[in-house]
């Protein structure tokens, strides 16, 4: 998955990418260095899930304020709904269309 | 006395009919000025209607042309935006299809291999619930070697059926593609001998296993176009990836025992 996304984000021409494995991974680099200006991420990961990662995120004064892109195979409609009442902005269910992924960026980052 | 009144009033008379006679005379100019008036504004508004009517027979035709035009223009639009759409449309699928077949030929891990498949499967199909099967050549036997969505479908993961037998079989033997019916008459029930679709993996005509599909992610209810062009790709070259990693695995390990037995000839001589 992160294949696909990667080369979706090839449209973007300025972007670089920072994989992590798990929601714990994320949160490490995260809190790095880098200036983060999305976060794409599954529910289903190991270690710490997407739900507990976007919850997390926003409890986080220095990241709150960082849009969030789920992307995930639970498709039901209370699964959209928790995985937005926690704070993601977006909640892509796969299959991946690429095309539907890079208009969901690029109305979240206004580019 | 009498005659100075009538004088007077004889004076008075010719005053009176003099002044009655300038209003006559002054009416009828007034009566002459008002027909040359009404004749010179009469023939005036006339041209102008005339003027005004070809104006907006001009005008009317214009905007007839124009709304002819517009419509015309609105109907380029729609095939433009329609256009835009497939276009859109075809380059998702591309994209699909062209991370598909990259991360299928990156690596020469099989287990790697057999992972990827199932990325693509679970990522770019939508399936919930499939089977990977190869076929064992020295005993002609299909056998699950990575499945997903166990629960939905209990049994995939040890799946097991000969060269022929069966739904599966067949595709394995006759190295077609089978996808359910949903109009038979059991509503097109799948079970583990009828899958949504069993689609073979081929090396040219050489079939080597097969991707079996038994459902669908919830908020995905049917196959799309381009899911049976995703199919194709993985018949080729997701066979190609696994008999490559295979063989490489296999090449790998020869190479192993022969540097083995190097090794122990070096070492004992």
């Amino acid at each position: 998955m992160r294949q696909l996304i990667s080369f979706s984000l090839k449209r973007f021409k300025n972007a670089r990418i920072l994989e992590a494995v798990d929601g714990v991974d994320a949160l490490k680099k995260l809190s790095g260095p880098d200036k983060i200006d999305l976060i794409l991420t599954d529910i289903n990961m190991p270690v710490m899930d997407g739900l507990k990662l976007v919850s997390l995120v926003r409890q986080n004064a220095q990241l709150k304020n960082i849009p969030i892109i789920i992307i995930t195979t639970e498709g039901a409609e209370e699964d959209r709904e928790r995985g937005l009442a926690l704070g993601a902005n977006a909640y892509i269910s796969k299959p991946i269309q690429s095309s539907h992924l890079i208009k969901t960026i690029s109305e979240l980052l206004a580019v | 006395m009498t005659e100075e009144r009538a004088e007077k009033f004889l004076e008075l008379f010719n005053k009176g009919k003099e002044f009655t006679e300038e209003l006559l005379r002054e009416n009828q100019r007034l009566r002459y000025r008002l027909a040359t008036l009404e004749t010179e504004g009469t023939a005036g508004s006339n041209d102008e209607v005339q003027r005004l009517r070809a104006e907006v027979q001009v005008l009317t035709e214009e905007n007839r042309r124009i709304a002819q035009r517009f419509k015309e223009v609105e109907e380029e639009n729609k095939d433009f935006a329609n256009r835009y759409i497939e276009v859109e449309e075809q380059n998702n699928n591309l994209a699909n299809l062209y991370v598909a077949s990259y991360q299928l030929h990156s690596t020469l891990d099989f287990r790697e291999v057999i992972q990827i498949v199932q990325e693509i499967v679970i990522n770019l199909i939508g399936a919930e619930s499939f089977a990977i099967l190869l076929l064992d050549e020295k005993t002609n036997e299909l056998k699950t070697i990575a499945s997903e969505g166990e629960d939905v479908m209990p049994g995939i993961e040890a799946l097991s059926t000969r060269l022929g037998d069966g739904i599966l079989g067949s595709v394995a033997k006759t190295g077609e593609s089978y996808y359910i019916n949903q109009d038979l008459e059991d509503g097109g029930k799948v079970t583990l001998d009828k899958p949504l679709a069993a689609v073979p993996l081929k090396i040219k005509e050489h079939v080597i296993g097969l991707v079996v599909i038994y459902k669908l992610l919830q908020q995905k209810d049917s196959f799309s176009a381009v899911d049976y062009e995703l199919f194709s790709l993985l018949a080729a070259h997701a066979a190609t990836a696994i008999f490559s990693s295979k063989l490489y695995s296999q090449s790998e390990r020869k190479l192993n025992t022969i540097q083995s037995f190097l090794d122990l000839l070096t070492t004992t001589s």
